[in-house]
């Protein structure tokens, strides 16, 4: 079964480096916004509280945008991946052969988490040389575990959209209906220590704002200890768990517009 | 095309000489499929109504209906995608609802509609399914046998139509399996795209698969099966090889011609007379049971005469005629019902 996940894992990833849409999406438009966001709001000097004391903008960013680097990976890219292979008959056919349902699951969960982990990377490079900020040592397997954590959480939670979703069409629509506004109140796209109390509430119940926190304790220099964020992860988990739930349920292997 | 005559010519050699060796082709003992008194319902509709059906080893067995028939439905319960109401079904000697993965390793789908996996070539993507399989074929071999070599590092999505098909039928063969379930394989697709697949399909039989197709073109049932069985509003019509199906075989020709200036019926010979009936002005139709006897007696009496009889014709029902009538009886007594 192991040996199988990597095999599809194999193909999976190198259909994904060469789809246009994919690459654009997942690994260009996060490096994008974090140029963007730096250099709109992060001017020399400019700061923003975080735990502990004060960062600059541009180096508050970067957490954020790691956040919705992996969240692109495991939800957005693959709920339209999942969607139009469902739609166009090729997890039907995949399903034909002996290959275990799991590994087809397991590879596809496999190529998000690899692509959100290597984002993740590329931010942490750009962060480091372009905003000077420190690259974590003593919470580092506190950053990497919040990435899995949160790379599971989103793959369970987008096969539980993309099984709600009916046609191809309407996956990247949804998908950005749903994010967009997350990211403005989570603290992905404005700094949370500007945002109205009641916004924050309500991002509150909601897991992109619990990656953007855990990543951010993890990466914050004020940050003492271990950098663990259990709460975050907590609740980020049981929104994985719901999401997993919902997937085992409703998930198809046959087109649904039949 | 030769390749396939020469097969038919081999099979039926084959058939004939096969003392030594007892044909497994013809009448297997075990049935590869079998199905009895299958239905399927959605909520009060009946998409299949209690059918039976057996698909030996090594035979082309074609499904033929018209749109919405139930041939869809059907082959998906066979292929184990649906769960049906009610029957007994074994493929292959399993319960398909339940099968395995080994099951799987024995069995090749073409689905009616399934697009290529984006951003694969087609090695690639053989590639992929091979890995699926316990002994998987040989994929250079594969990409020869339904035409794909020189398309081998193309990605998926830019093929052809025709081509996309070929990849088809190349993933439904790369487990090397016995039996291959081919859905409305040529749908859509122009004459020449027809004739190249059915050739492929003609070449699967050669390999000695057993072959459960379904269609709603005559000409493609009767190019390619052993035998088929007419579905028509989830029932199963008719049943036989394209010679027999729907008496066929024991129904009149007709043999139609324009009488010569000032001949009658009566100057007709003795043999033939009671068998005209006119058919249009100065013409008549001679319904036979022999024509070729009927034919011989007809040519000397008018050679003799020095008649020329420039337009005779001789006209069998053809498979699309039976077809069209045994499915359009069942529509009609729907309709009184």
């Amino acid at each position: 079964m192991i040996k199988m996940a990597f095999h599809v894992f194999a193909y999976d990833l190198r259909a994904f480096l060469r789809n246009r849409q994919s690459r654009f999406f997942t690994l260009a438009l996060p490096v994008l916004f974090l140029v963007i966001f730096a250099a709109l709001f992060g001017s020399a000097g400019h700061t923003t509280a975080v735990a502990g004391g004060q960062i600059p903008i541009s180096v508050y960013y970067v957490p954020g945008i790691i956040a919705l680097g992996v969240i692109s990976a495991c939800f957005g890219n693959l709920i339209s991946s999942v969607t139009e292979q469902r739609e166009t008959g090729v997890l039907k056919r995949r399903r034909a052969t002996p290959v275990p349902a799991a590994a087809i699951i397991a590879g596809r969960v496999l190529t998000s988490a690899v692509v959100a982990v290597a984002i993740a990377a590329i931010l942490l490079g750009i962060g480091w040389a372009a905003y000077g900020a420190h690259v974590p040592g003593r919470t580092a397997v506190a950053l990497a575990v919040t990435i899995v954590v949160g790379a599971a959480s989103f793959c369970c939670l987008g096969y539980a959209l993309a099984s709600l979703i009916h046609n191809q069409e309407a996956a990247v629509p949804t998908t950005q209906a749903v994010l967009l506004p997350l990211y403005f109140i989570s603290g992905v796209f404005v700094a949370v220590s500007i945002l109205p109390h009641w916004l924050v509430d309500v991002a509150d119940v909601f897991p992109v704002r619990h990656l953007a926190h855990a990543l951010l304790t993890a990466y914050n220099p004020h940050t003492s200890g271990l950098g663990f964020s259990w709460r975050d992860l907590l609740i980020m988990g049981a929104w994985g768990a719901g999401g997993l739930l919902v997937a085992l349920r409703r998930f198809s292997w046959l087109p649904l517009t039949q | 095309m030769n390749s396939i005559a020469e097969e038919r010519g081999d099979r039926a050699a084959s058939v004939t000489g096969g003392q030594q060796e007892p044909s497994r082709a013809l009448a297997g003992p075990e049935p590869v499929v079998s199905v009895r008194g299958l239905v399927k319902r959605y909520g009060s509709q009946v998409a299949v109504d209690g059918i039976n059906l057996e698909v030996h080893r090594g035979e082309i067995f074609a499904f033929l209906g018209p749109n919405g028939a139930g041939k869809t439905t059907t082959v998906e319960i066979l292929e184990g995608f649906r769960k049906r109401t009610d029957g007994e079904i074994s493929v292959l000697g399993a319960d398909p609802a339940t099968a395995s993965g080994t099951w799987r390793d024995r069995v090749g789908v073409v689905l009616q509609e399934s697009e290529p996996e984006p951003g694969l070539s087609v090695r690639e993507c053989l590639a992929l399914y091979a890995g699926f399989y316990r002994k998987p074929r040989d994929i250079g071999e594969t990409m020869n046998l339904v035409g794909l070599a020189s398309q081998s590092d193309t990605i998926t999505t830019r093929l052809s139509g025709g081509q996309r098909r070929r990849l088809d039928f190349a993933l439904a063969l790369i487990g090397d399996p016995e039996l291959i379930f081919l859905d409305e394989p040529t749908t859509g697709f122009d004459p020449s795209a027809r004739r190249a697949a059915w050739e492929v399909i003609a070449g699967l039989r050669a390999l000695g698969k057993t072959i459960f197709l379904t269609t709603h073109y005559m000409e493609e049932a009767e190019y390619l099966a052993d035998r088929i069985a007419v579905l028509s509003a989830g029932r199963i019509v008719a049943e036989g090889t394209p010679w027999t199906l729907g008496g066929r075989d024991r129904m009149y020709a007709t043999i139609s011609l324009a009488l010569p200036a000032g001949v009658a019926v009566r100057d007709l010979p003795h043999a033939l007379r009671p068998l005209a009936e006119p058919s249009g002005p100065g013409r008549i139709a001679l319904r036979s049971e022999s024509p070729l006897v009927h034919l011989q007696i007809l040519a000397s009496w008018a050679l003799d005469r020095g008649f020329d009889l420039p337009d005779l014709d001789v006209h069998r029902p053809s498979l699309e005629e039976i077809y069209l009538e045994l499915t359009d009886s069942v529509t009609a007594k729907d309709d009184v019902r």
